[in-house]
């Protein structure tokens, strides 16, 4: 692609992107009191983020292994209240020493 | 409305203390993006605009490879849109958490934040959302997110690959920091990160074409909808879970 064509290809891409992220918080505008919806989306954000944290960690790491050893640890670690720093200091750790077996 | 210096400083001082650890993480992972946009043909600026502009690695990975690809624009809008198609759930969820009186600007800005983990402070975040906290949050992740992919095109390989993978694993850590917490406190919500595991992995194996964005699209809708049917919440449920969330 040329230069100018690059340039294209992001505008496009930011255009989009913006438009998906911004059009629902600017268009709903007041409390959702229907019971279902409210749960819906009460419910979105934690399958959300547990279908991108598996089985993505596990393929993400060096082998397997130390991807389910870092997706332990950090479960372990969360579960008993360390912060978002620590958790992912230590799947890091965690990863990095059992990748190296 | 206004707030007091006192005040504004501590919302900003907190935002930047979240935002620094995602910040470490998206600086890895888009050091990777950068290698991949340098052999598209990227330049060192566009691609450092792309991820201000952008932020959304599976998003900008698509990016680059349509553009190696030549493929055409409506090509590359139609699959951005798909695989940013989950922040348009992230984007009305946090809709209701914002203050009724908020403009259409503070609206935009705020969506303009929405990355996964920026959403993911944004739920954590007690009662309703501080834009001026995420914001803070926002910029100094975005700042270096951006940087590491202008790192990844002007560096190419120079990080150890097993250092590389290590910090690839940071991302991960941070969404099990925002959900197992709320999990252990709430029956459906530790039910329901079970079942996302569970299809998660299924999809990811059995159906190897579906993209990583639609699968996620497709089973927070049904797994959501399901639990929403099953196991609707009341409010008194809503704010004790959230209320109890640390990040």
């Amino acid at each position: 692609m040329s230069q100018g064509g690059i340039w294209i290809a992001i505008l496009v891409a930011a255009a989009v992107s913006l438009a998906v992220r911004a059009l629902p918080l600017t268009l709903i505008r007041r409390k959702i009191r229907n019971r279902f919806i409210r749960s819906f989306l009460f419910y979105v954000p934690y399958v959300t983020l547990a279908v991108m944290t598996f089985p993505a960690m596990v393929d993400a790491a060096v082998h397997p292994a130390a991807g389910i050893a870092a997706l332990f640890a950090g479960t372990a670690a969360a579960w008993s209240g360390a912060g978002l720093f620590p958790v992912a200091i230590i799947s890091c750790v965690v990863e990095y020493l059992t990748g190296l077996l | 409305m206004r707030r007091d210096r006192n005040e504004t400083r501590r919302l900003v001082l907190r935002g930047l203390r979240d935002g620094f650890p995602i910040g470490l993480g998206y600086f890895a992972v888009a050091f990777s993006l950068g290698i991949t946009a340098r052999g598209a043909g990227v330049s060192p600026l566009q691609g450092w605009i792309a991820s201000i502009l952008n932020h959304a690695s599976a998003g900008e990975y698509a990016l680059y490879s349509l553009i190696a690809a030549n493929a055409a624009y409506w090509e590359i809008a139609a699959v951005i849109f798909v695989t940013n198609m989950r922040y348009l759930l992230m984007s009305a969820s946090l809709s209701q958490k914002m203050p009724r009186q908020a403009g259409f600007l503070r609206r935009l800005t705020t969506g303009f934040f929405i990355t996964d983990e920026i959403f993911g402070l944004g739920i954590a975040w007690p009662g309703t959302l501080s834009s001026l906290y995420l914001g803070a949050a926002f910029v100094l992740a975005d700042a270096m997110w951006a940087t590491g992919t202008l790192c990844g095109i002007l560096a190419g390989n120079v990080l150890p690959a097993e250092v590389v993978t290590a910090l690839s694993v940071a991302i991960y850590g941070m969404f099990l920091a925002i959900i197992i917490p709320p999990a252990r406190k709430n029956r459906t919500v530790a039910g329901l990160v079970l079942a996302a595991f569970a299809f998660s992995f299924a999809a990811s194996r059995l159906l190897p074409g579906l993209s990583e964005g639609m699968r996620t699209v497709i089973l927070t809708v049904t797994l959501s909808a399901t639990a929403a049917c099953l196991f609707p919440v009341s409010d008194g449920d809503e704010d004790g879970t959230e209320g109890g969330m640390k990040a």
